[in-house]
């Protein structure tokens, strides 16, 4: 599949949002971080504005926006359709819960523990339809799997908590226990990585000899028919370099996982600074976005079986 | 109703003449227009409903060459339809024709990701999601002939090796070709169920080629001198 960049941006940034504000909550109705009100209240905001510049990005793919607006009807069929609704029933519950927190003085107690543990439900529904807009397509095998939806929740509630150890150690609070979740959760997330890398490494599904029906003998494309792209070539025949996606792959590990996580232990045993965690969150967004890439790259739609590919 | 296409694998001369004139038809039908980008340029591209491709099948000299149209299957269990967001895409309870609101699509692409017989096109100058229509504009419109309310592709067809009809009805002509000729859905495994079926090449004797007589010398030197001469 053509990797685009604001598709890739936007499940990168609004997944990022998704997952700090599920910790946030968390955190403060559980007890397991030292939250104030200025911590909460730019954890908070730093959430809304990573998921709203990406559901922007989002729109940006669309070739006729003007018709968004439709989107949100036909949740009982389409991924999509669930997702943008769950996104637009986040924000009210979010808000909420922000002003609960500042006037209740960050004691998340009661109606506000309830306001934001709902809003953590319909966050996590968010991510998993984001997984599901991939993960339900019959033509992708690399992505109809559950691993996809997997994934792609792990990675958000990874990504958001590293960003919430970024606030808290730049507010001069403890960190120590929210990065050590950070770094349980990095952990899992290069887990469901490898398999997912090692999974898509069986061929499976459609063949070229399946798709045009002739299954006793070699099928050869002799002619596609048309003398320049078209619009299936430009959507769908994107195909990298083998050592890219090889590189691209130790990037998604080194940058991803391995360098976060060895910084995080060394703010845990050594100096819990901000700076530290900032470094992290670079090198962690380079590499979630490069695995978000190979997302898009490495999956291989059913369509190119007729354009001459053997298997997908 | 269950409307759809028969495809003759056997007789089809891949000469593109169904997509040239699915094209006129419906360039100015429902979905209209079928825009051209940089038509006259190095490069033209645009939107088609139906393309034909051609392949290969088996080793020499036991192959052949096949050629290939594909247009929308309208299938019964259409992802395309149930993945479409903003209720744009839509199939119909009364013949089973697969269709696109022009005035509902947002251009999201999400549908043609979730074809797999790379039916749906978007088309960049209005910002909308195509496809074939079944020409549901010549096959109701009773201002045609009887004989004409065909689709463009299958009327136009000089081999006549596209058929249309109710796959519902066992002794439409549709059913009856698939059931004599073993008519087959391409991909079934991904369970799409897709209406339109492809009727396999006859099996025919094979061309002999051991009599064709091997090169002389004179031959060799006259194909020799044929190469290195430039004209
Ligand atoms: S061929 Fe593609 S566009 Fe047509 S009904 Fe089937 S899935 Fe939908
Ligand atoms: S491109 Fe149009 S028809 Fe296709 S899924 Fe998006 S809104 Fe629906
Ligand atoms: S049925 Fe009509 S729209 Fe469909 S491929 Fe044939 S001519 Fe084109």
């Amino acid at each position: 599949m053509h990797p685009a960049f604001s598709v890739i941006g936007f499940t990168v940034a609004s997944g990022a949002g998704y997952g700090l504000f599920i910790l946030l909550v968390l955190a403060e109705v559980y007890g397991f971080a030292d939250i104030d009100v200025p911590v909460a209240l730019s954890a908070g905001l730093l959430a809304l504005v990573l998921i709203s510049g990406g559901l922007l990005s989002s729109t940006l793919h669309l070739a006729n926006p003007k018709q968004a607006w439709r989107a949100f009807f036909r949740f009982k069929t389409s991924w999509l359709s669930r997702e943008g609704v769950f996104a637009l029933v986040f924000y009210p519950l979010a808000l909420l819960y922000l002003i609960g927190v500042y006037v209740n003085d960050a004691q998340a107690n009661g109606l506000v523990a309830f306001v934001g543990l709902s809003a953590v439900v319909i966050a996590l529904a968010t991510v998993f339809s984001t997984g599901m807009i991939y993960g339900c397509l019959k033509t992708i095998r690399q992505w109809n799997t559950a691993l996809t939806p997997t994934n792609y929740i792990v990675l958000a509630l990874a990504t958001g908590s590293v960003l919430l150890v970024l606030i808290l150690a730049f507010a001069g609070k403890d960190s120590k226990t929210m990065a050590g979740i950070a770094i349980a959760l990095l952990a899992l997330g290069a887990m469901t990585k490898a398999i997912y890398y090692f999974w898509i490494r069986t061929v499976i599904g459609p063949t070229i000899n399946t798709a045009t029906g002739f299954t006793q003998g070699k099928v050869r494309l002799l002619d596609t028919g048309h003398t320049a792209g078209t619009f299936l070539t430009r959507e769908f025949s994107y195909q990298a370099q083998h050592s890219l996606l090889t590189q691209l792959r130790i990037v998604v590990f080194a940058l991803g996982f391995v360098l976060p996580i060895a910084l995080l232990a060394f703010m845990i045993l050594a100096w819990s600074s901000g700076w530290v965690a900032l470094v992290g969150v670079f090198a962690m967004f380079a590499g979630i976005t490069a695995e978000r890439w190979l997302f898009f790259a490495e999956a291989r739609h059913v369509v190119n079986l007729y354009h001459g590919a053997q298997h997908t | 109703m269950k409307l759809g296409l028969v495809v003759d694998l056997d007789v089809c001369v891949g000469c593109h003449a169904c997509a040239v004139s699915c094209k006129q038809w419906n360039t100015s039908g429902m979905s209209g227009a079928l825009t051209d980008y940089n038509p006259y340029g190095e490069d033209p591209s645009g939107v088609w409903f139906n393309r034909v491709r051609s392949y290969e099948v088996g080793d020499y000299p036991q192959n052949k060459t096949i050629n290939f149209p594909m247009s929308c299957m309208h299938c019964e269990q259409a992802d395309c339809v149930d993945v479409c967001p903003t209720g744009a895409s839509y199939k119909r309870v009364e013949d089973g024709i697969v269709l696109i609101d022009q005035d509902k699509c947002m251009g999201c692409n999400y549908c043609s990701w979730a074809c797999p017989y790379g039916a749906r096109e978007l088309d960049r100058s209005t910002g909308t999601m195509k496809k074939c229509t079944l020409c549901l504009d010549r096959i109701y419109d009773e201002r045609l002939e009887e004989v004409d309310r065909q689709p463009s592709c299958v009327i136009t067809c000089p081999a006549h090796a596209r058929h249309f009809g109710d796959f519902d009805d066992p002794d439409s002509n549709v059913s009856q070709l698939v059931r004599e000729r073993g008519g087959y859905q391409l991909m079934p495994e991904l369970g799409y169920s897709p209406t339109n079926r492809y009727l396999p090449p006859r099996v025919t004797r094979l061309i002999p080629t051991e009599d064709v007589s091997k090169k002389s010398l004179i031959s060799s030197v006259k194909e020799w001198v044929n190469k290195m001469v430039e004209r």
